[in-house]
């Protein structure tokens, strides 16, 4: 599945959008190793860390367990106890003490073990980190990542499957990737690292083991706000991101073979800064647009994807903008009937794609 | 910075830096209730009147390479590190020669260049912040140490208990040269301490984050000084974190809507006015023979001027330009 997802499309013309990792094209990720998510990630942290002692990692169980997901599984035995902190479960402290380390010249990375623990840090994230650069007349920035799980789809229920993404992008001074592929992982931890404003840096736990893909051998950097447009089309565009961009690329190759209508497919990678001018080059080029998030519906990043097309695009649309979200319910839940009811998958795209395609 | 003042007792000439910087602070403060009053200062107005002497006492002891961390009651504090009233001042009355080119405010001060990372209007919001660096400073093995000074209304909030038991894990190995200066000035806003905990010791709660503590009398100057400069040693040379419970007190109103103080009665302000931290200053100084009415007086009136000029600087400087509301969002918008 991801070896079709790695056909990135290279046209890209303008200086700043030709940046390193965006033309690496498919004979040199081909040649690239199959690494999981998980593996990307840790293997990316780890080089990171090798690299720049100012890294250091903190949250629950990151040190001597390697993390819930083992996504640092080693890096206390090889980087010790001052780099790898283990810390209790306390995650207001977690974040506002990593937002004090970067203000002070570290860059650190913290874990949250799922995005629905994340709540306790919300008055760290958005009133002290998204902030401090604003109010210090620029004096201080806060180049911290917080690496977070995120989405449902494992029988997490409650308070281990949320989507909470829209909050933090509706947060100025944050910034929020969430990558699709074990390559994209890659280049965006590394820009996450290197930026110097906050990032929430969110993986889908569904993905972790359940894909594989090439992943680029040495510096391999995807520029945050730069979206990957996974397939190219004419008829259609479906703009996805993180575990709902493969849900949407099988939904539109299962749409293409019974319509024969030829389907873009866009994986936003970084909801903010968001990638506008490809979102809006497609749904001007194609017309039709369904955009697909796994996150409640109302406010979510597809709705301001599509007030965005409203915006930009009106004048080229040939049918209203569609999205395809999950219901407005305060719960994932856990019978997996419902579950599967609450969470949205290729099935569900192409029942709506299928609409768009016939409007 | 205060005065570079060896000791810290006020029987010589040179404690007359402390009581010009303490006297300073308290017209200051009345100048922006004046100015508030006014309708020059908008929004919410804290002054730190009666406080004065927590301030000018552990700021005393800050030294180069320390960071400083406080609540939204900070103007003190930015004086005494910046030395600029007239920056301060224009911060307060919004205008683009203030410190944070009249983005922040009263409550949310911060001078990079002088240590002082910030007043901070979400209560107990900044205290992980001020770990966090503290755990920076040893990690690059430097000396500098953090003032994190929060009121005795900060400390039932969440973020406090999880930071300080960060701050005693840390310091353990020596990585946290936090100095918790808890300024307690008996009321959160309108609730006394005994309304707002069963356990009124507060200095105690860093008993359960294994962090030592004491009591200073927040409205001696001169117990400050002593306090200041013996833990802030202590602190820079463990690299473990320590707390101060400064007993004090708000002489004036919480804030400008706060006239009524329908929560604490008449006759207890008065006591406590008897405790002025200025008159204190002034009766040690004259019993030592240090100084004179007369040169006292002076020394106000040179307090006061400072104070003028830095009204009238305000007054007169330019509002920001709008161009400042889209500056410094990201690295890429820096203005």
């Amino acid at each position: 599945m991801v070896q079709a997802l790695e056909r990135s499309t290279p046209e890209r013309s303008t200086p700043e959008r030709t940046a390193p990792g965006w033309t690496a094209g498919d004979a040199e990720s081909e040649r690239a190793p199959q690494r999981s998510l998980v593996e990307s990630i840790h293997d990316t942290l780890r080089d990171e860390m090798r690299a720049d002692e100012r890294i250091v990692v903190l949250g629950e169980d990151v040190g001597r367990r390697g993390g819930v997901f083992r996504v640092t599984a080693g890096l206390f035995e090889e980087f010790g106890e001052a780099r790898v902190l283990d810390t209790p479960l306390a995650e207001s402290g977690i974040i506002g003490t990593a937002i004090g380390m970067a203000l002070n010249g570290l860059r650190p990375v913290a874990e949250i073990q799922f995005l629905d623990f994340i709540h306790p840090a919300m008055d760290q994230l958005m009133n002290e980190a998204a902030r401090i650069r604003y109010r210090s007349n620029n004096d201080f920035s806060c180049p911290l990542v917080v690496r977070v799980p995120f989405g449902g789809g494992v029988h997490g229920a409650l308070y281990h499957s949320q989507s909470i993404e829209a909050v933090f992008v509706h947060t100025p001074g944050l910034k929020v990737v969430a990558p699709a592929t074990p390559a994209d992982a890659k280049g965006l931890l590394r820009a996450a690292i290197r930026d110097e404003d906050p990032v929430l840096f969110l993986e889908h736990k569904k993905l972790y083991r359940s894909i594989k893909g090439p992943v680029p051998e040495g510096p391999h950097d995807v520029p945050l706000g730069l979206a990957r447009v996974v397939q190219e089309g004419t008829d259609a565009t479906v703009v996805a991101y993180g575990a709902m961009t493969h849900e949407a690329t099988k939904a539109a190759a299962t749409v293409a073979a019974e319509t024969g209508a030829s389907i873009e497919v866009v994986d936003l990678r970084s909801l903010k800064p968001l990638d506008e001018e490809t979102v809006v080059a497609s749904a001007r080029k194609t017309g039709k647009v369904l955009v697909v998030a796994e996150a409640n519906r109302p406010c979510s990043v597809a709705s301001e994807v599509a007030a965005l097309i409203a915006e930009e695009a009106f004048a080229y649309l040939d049918a209203p903008v569609m999205r395809v979200a999950a219901p407005d319910v305060p719960a994932t839940p856990y019978s997996p009937p419902l579950e599967h009811a609450f969470m949205i998958d290729a099935e569900k795209i192409a029942a709506a794609l299928r609409r768009l395609v016939a409007y | 910075m205060a005065s570079s003042v060896s000791g810290t007792r006020l029987d010589n000439a040179t404690a007359l830096g402390w009581y010009r910087q303490i006297v300073m602070i308290r017209l200051f403060e009345e100048a922006a209730q004046r100015a508030f009053r006014q309708g020059k200062i908008g929004g919410y107005l804290h002054v730190y009147s009666g406080q004065e002497a927590v301030a000018t006492g552990f700021l005393d002891a800050f030294r180069d390479g320390d960071k400083m961390l406080t609540a939204y009651r900070d103007h003190a504090h930015a004086l005494i590190l910046s030395d600029d009233p007239n920056a301060v001042m224009a911060e307060l009355f919004g205008r683009g020669t203030g410190l944070v080119k009249g983005k922040g405010g009263s409550m949310h001060l911060f001078d990079a260049a002088h240590g002082m990372l910030g007043g901070y209007g979400i209560v107990g919001g900044h205290i992980p912040l001020g770990v966090g660096i503290a755990y920076a400073l040893r990690y690059q093995q430097t000396d500098g140490i953090v003032h994190v000074y929060l009121g005795d209304g900060a400390i039932h909030n969440a973020a406090f208990h999880e930071a300080a038991n960060l701050a005693g894990l840390w310091g353990r190995e020596g990585l946290n040269p936090t100095l918790f200066i808890l300024e307690n000035n008996q009321y959160g806003m309108g609730t006394s301490v005994e309304r707002a905990t069963a356990m009124t010791d507060l200095g105690a709660k860093f008993d359960s984050y294994g962090i030592e503590h004491e009591k200073v009398d927040g409205m001696d100057l001169e117990a400050v000084l002593e306090c200041a400069h013996r833990v802030t040693q202590r602190v820079r040379e463990t690299g473990k974190p320590y707390a101060v419970e400064a007993m004090t007190y708000r002489l004036v109103p919480h804030g400008a809507g706060d006239f009524l103080e329908r929560y604490r009665s008449k006759d207890e302000v008065r006591q406590w006015r008897e405790r002025d931290p200025i008159g204190l200053v002034e009766r040690k100084l004259l019993e030592a023979g240090v100084v004179d009415e007369q040169r006292l007086g002076e020394i106000r009136d040179e307090a006061k001027r400072i104070v003028d000029e830095a009204v009238r600087f305000a007054d007169e400087s330019p509002e920001p330009p709008l161009s400042e509301l889209h500056t410094d969002v990201y690295a890429d918008t820096a203005g």
